[in-house]
């Protein structure tokens, strides 16, 4: 390979998304090691308020239970929202690594907009669950429900702040370093946060206390 | 010069390959999750006796791993990647399990 070869991948390499981590000792990007170590350990979070649910579901003696408040086919509305969210966001991340930067933005805010029918069902169905009668302090069955499925809703509303944010800075060209790694990062993110949804969808709604 | 040609073949960890992607596959792998979801909610309305716990569990595993391997990428990125995620994931499940064992979850009538 020519001098003249290797600077040319080079910079294609650089195109592609490396230039803004260089060599680092793994040969990867750091803020995607980064970004995976601390999915990681987000396992541990949701992994602990899923226990906890599923311990505490069947023992409440007071207020409504879950087959007295849940509303399967609501709730499935609101999954398959949060599912076609994912693709949105995969489209977007494939969209900005082929240098499209205004459909990616198109395709962040829609999945914004997903997110935030999202959240904004969740609201809602917690406000009706309140007006069955379970509120936080209710039982255990309320209390583990409302923190798992409201640390659930954080992390989505968290996700909506950072795609907003990137969309703002990709609009006024403020994005450090390669701005496919930050759209892919933001995309892990949001990935992360509809497989917990996978699970609490199937652990907490469908499967009966 | 074969450190270059090196780092230049092993240090691509994964943007080539997902623009490689068509964005059909994409599609195609949320139609497969909208199909499973829709599945998992059918089997909650039919009686299957003790194959629905099972059933249901394999559906979320399924579309748990799509994701993560498809729209996440994993499955074509690098394989420390996929050390952190999976070692956090199946810690999780292990504490979790012997947690429950301990308040005797498994036990419940």
């Amino acid at each position: 390979m020519s001098t003249a070869a290797v600077a040319e991948h080079g910079t294609s390499h650089d195109d592609h998304g490396h230039g803004g981590h260089g060599h680092t000792s793994t040969g990867l990007s750091n803020n995607k090691l980064a970004m995976w170590l601390f999915l990681g350990s987000e396992c541990l979070l949701f992994g602990g308020l899923i226990s906890t649910y599923m311990l505490y579901r069947g023992r409440h003696v007071k207020g409504p239970g879950p087959d007295q408040v849940f509303s399967i086919p609501y709730t499935s509305v609101s999954s398959f929202v949060l599912l076609m969210s994912s693709l949105t966001m995969v489209l977007a991340v494939a969209e900005a690594q082929k240098k499209n930067i205004d459909k990616a933005k198109l395709w962040m805010t829609v999945t914004a907009v997903l997110g935030a029918t999202f959240v904004g069902g969740q609201i809602f169905e917690f406000t009706e669950f309140y007006r069955k009668g379970l509120g936080y302090t209710t039982s255990l069955f309320g209390s583990s429900f409302y923190t798992l499925t409201g640390f659930h809703g954080v992390h989505v509303t968290v996700g909506i702040i950072m795609l907003m944010a990137v969309v703002g800075m990709l609009r006024v060209d403020k994005v450090p370093g390669d701005k496919a790694e930050v759209i892919e990062l933001v995309g892990l993110y949001w990935h992360f946060v509809d497989v917990v949804w996978i699970l609490i969808f199937t652990l907490v709604y469908l499967i009966p206390a | 010069m074969s450190t270059t040609v090196e780092h230049a073949t092993t240090g691509h960890d994964s943007h080539d390959e997902h623009a490689g992607h068509g964005n059909s596959h994409y599609y195609l792998v949320a139609l497969a999750l909208a199909i499973l979801t829709g599945l998992e909610v059918l089997l909650s309305y039919v009686d299957i006796g003790k194959a629905f716990l099972p059933l249901l569990m394999i559906l979320m595993m399924i579309k748990f791993v799509m994701v993560v391997l498809e729209f996440m990428h994993l499955r074509k990125d690098a394989k420390l990647f996929h050390y952190l995620f999976w070692s956090g994931f199946l810690l999780a499940i292990a504490v979790y399990i012997g947690f429950l064992a301990t308040f005797k979850f498994f036990l419940q009538p």
